[in-house]
């Protein structure tokens, strides 16, 4: 068996020396010398890999390299590398007043466009790609703003959210007239007819008399005298022909019966101030700030 | 007898144990250290198990087939942090069964999505997503929001989750029913009592329908909302102690 060589006589190649079946032979054809080298190589390859790199687990811990490589060390490298590249801008952006900036045009290009991405990552899923909103979720192109429309206020809203549970978030509901009875249906047709008038539309003139008289007990508070809105409630303004649920008579109506109470997350804390101020400008910056 | 190449030919029950002792070496020596190392998973502040609504989501999640298009897994690369967040961690899916990292990425990662949109946004998404994401290929799932659903079997299912090593208590397997309908009853004793046992816990009605029943709506946003959420990252060290 082992050590002893023999030929076959056929093919003059030499056999394993395993019989089978009393006289079945196998030749024995080496692997070529290209690929066993290359084999070895790789042998000797993976015992530096050994030694530089984290490879062999110990009872309480590993072999780490020589070289000290850790994927976490690698990430937290580029993103510092990153941060970098950037800290001049975003320091200047994080000290800046936003006048300021705005007169930059250096740092203004920075803004927008690093506004840009990081409006399409955060805010684009409820604003829209281009901040043109949804029904529910405000425009951001417009110059009718809820909460504030400046860059100072653009930036709280970010900051603190909208009813999102934050210690400084912007609160106010619209009641629900309707579901909490303080209004009957009868009432809200009125009113509804009213608000849509003080947009220019035409309704029933006796329904719109007995809609201003509800109006004037019930939503001045909010809305103001002449239905213009008031920031620190984040009651909109109702002569614009702007309708964040829809302008529609049914959908009027539906938001004085079941009120209107639409979330923005807090984003203090998940972004760095300088990117909600960066944002803050972008959005500023789209065409309705104030 | 010697130990030959011939020798284990020619036995094939002797040629199997052979197989069997070789494997179990590569076995022992890839697999049994992760089980004892403490830097397979991590010590974090604030894992907690599912509570009770989260767990019932988290099943609809999986039944849906979510897993199929979006991951559960922020790598720790520039690009993915910065999009998605610090990148995932393995305590954060230690009490998964069956985690749900996934490397089909359709969607976006959701390892970090609690909190990132508002409940109504969920909703909206839910049932067309087309009308808040015009671009998205994402089916609508309108019927989640009509279908009601009960705390059914979900104690078993914490039973059985604590056989499997995930650390359910006694008390929050017999409140299991409680917490469920607690959690979307805020500010009544039994939604403090969720945050009690479940610190962190976002307890309201999620689906946008505060006097209805519990939807499978309100399960499914309950569980995306917490994702990502609980891990106190202001003290997480990377490189600290945690790690050794």
């Amino acid at each position: 068996m082992a050590g002893h060589k023999e030929l076959d006589a056929v093919t003059g190649v030499e056999t394993t020396g395993h019989v089978w079946d009393g006289d079945l032979k196998e030749l024995n054809k080496p692997l070529p010398k290209w690929w066993l080298y290359v084999l070895y190589v790789t042998i000797v390859w993976s015992i530096g890999y050994w030694v530089a790199y984290p490879a062999w687990p110990l009872v309480d811990g590993y072999t780490r390299g020589m070289l000290g490589y850790s994927q976490r060390s690698e990430v937290t490298r580029d993103v510092a590398a990153a941060k970098d590249s950037q800290a001049r801008f975003v320091q200047a952006i994080a000290t800046s007043p936003p006048a300021e900036i705005e007169k930059n045009a250096d740092l203004m290009e920075f803004v927008l466009r690093g506004g840009a991405t990081q409006f399409a990552n955060n805010c684009a899923p409820c604003h829209g790609r281009g901040a043109q909103g949804f029904k529910g979720y405000p425009n951001l192109n417009d110059d009718d703003w809820l909460w504030g429309g400046t860059i100072d206020g653009i930036e709280k809203t970010i900051q603190h959210g909208v009813r999102s549970g934050h210690a400084e978030a912007h609160v106010g509901d619209m009641p629900r007239f309707g579901i909490d009875q303080v209004l009957t249906s009868a009432q809200i047709v009125d009113v509804a007819s009213f608000v849509l008038s003080l947009s220019g539309a035409q309704g029933d003139a006796a329904a719109i008399e007995r809609g201003k008289a509800v109006f004037g007990e019930q939503c001045v508070a909010c809305h103001g005298a002449e239905g213009k809105g008031m920031v620190e409630m984040g009651a909109p303004n109702l002569t614009d022909g702007i309708w964040l649920y829809g302008g529609s008579k049914s959908e009027v109506e539906e938001t004085i019966r079941g009120g209107r109470s639409g979330v923005m997350p807090a984003w203090e804390g998940k972004l760095d101030p300088a990117t909600i101020k960066m944002l803050a400008i972008y959005v500023h910056a789209l065409g309705g700030g104030k | 007898m010697k130990l030959s190449h011939a020798f284990f030919e020619k036995n094939s029950l002797v040629l199997l144990i052979g197989i069997l002792i070789v494997v179990s070496v590569g076995g022992l020596v890839e697999i049994a250290p992760l089980f004892f190392l403490g830097s397979t998973i991590e010590k974090v502040q604030g894992m907690r198990p599912y509570a009770p609504l989260e767990l019932a989501g988290r099943n609809i999640y999986i039944r849906e087939g979510c897993y199929n298009c979006h991951s559960q897994m922020i790598r720790s690369l520039r690009d993915e942090v910065e999009r998605y967040g610090h990148y995932s961690l393995a305590a954060e899916s230690m009490y998964d069964h069956p985690f749900q990292w996934g490397s089909k990425r359709t969607g976006p990662d959701l390892a970090r999505v609690g909190g990132k949109y508002s409940d109504a946004w969920h909703v909206d998404h839910m049932k067309a997503p087309r009308e808040v994401v015009p671009g998205s290929v994402m089916p609508g799932y309108p019927f989640l929001a009509a279908r009601k659903i009960d705390a059914g079997n979900i104690a078993a299912d914490m039973s059985a989750l604590k056989l499997a090593g995930v650390p359910y208590t006694d008390d929050m397997i017999a409140n299991a029913s409680a917490d469920f309908a607690g959690q979307v009853s805020p500010d009544s004793k039994a939604g403090k009592a969720v945050l009690e046992r479940y610190p962190k816990a976002q307890v309201r009605k999620f689906d946008g329908n505060p006097e209805g029943p519990v939807t499978e709506m309100d399960a499914l946003i309950a569980y995306l909302q917490m994702l990502g959420t609980l891990v106190d990252f202001t003290t997480f060290d990377a490189a600290g102690p945690n790690l050794r």
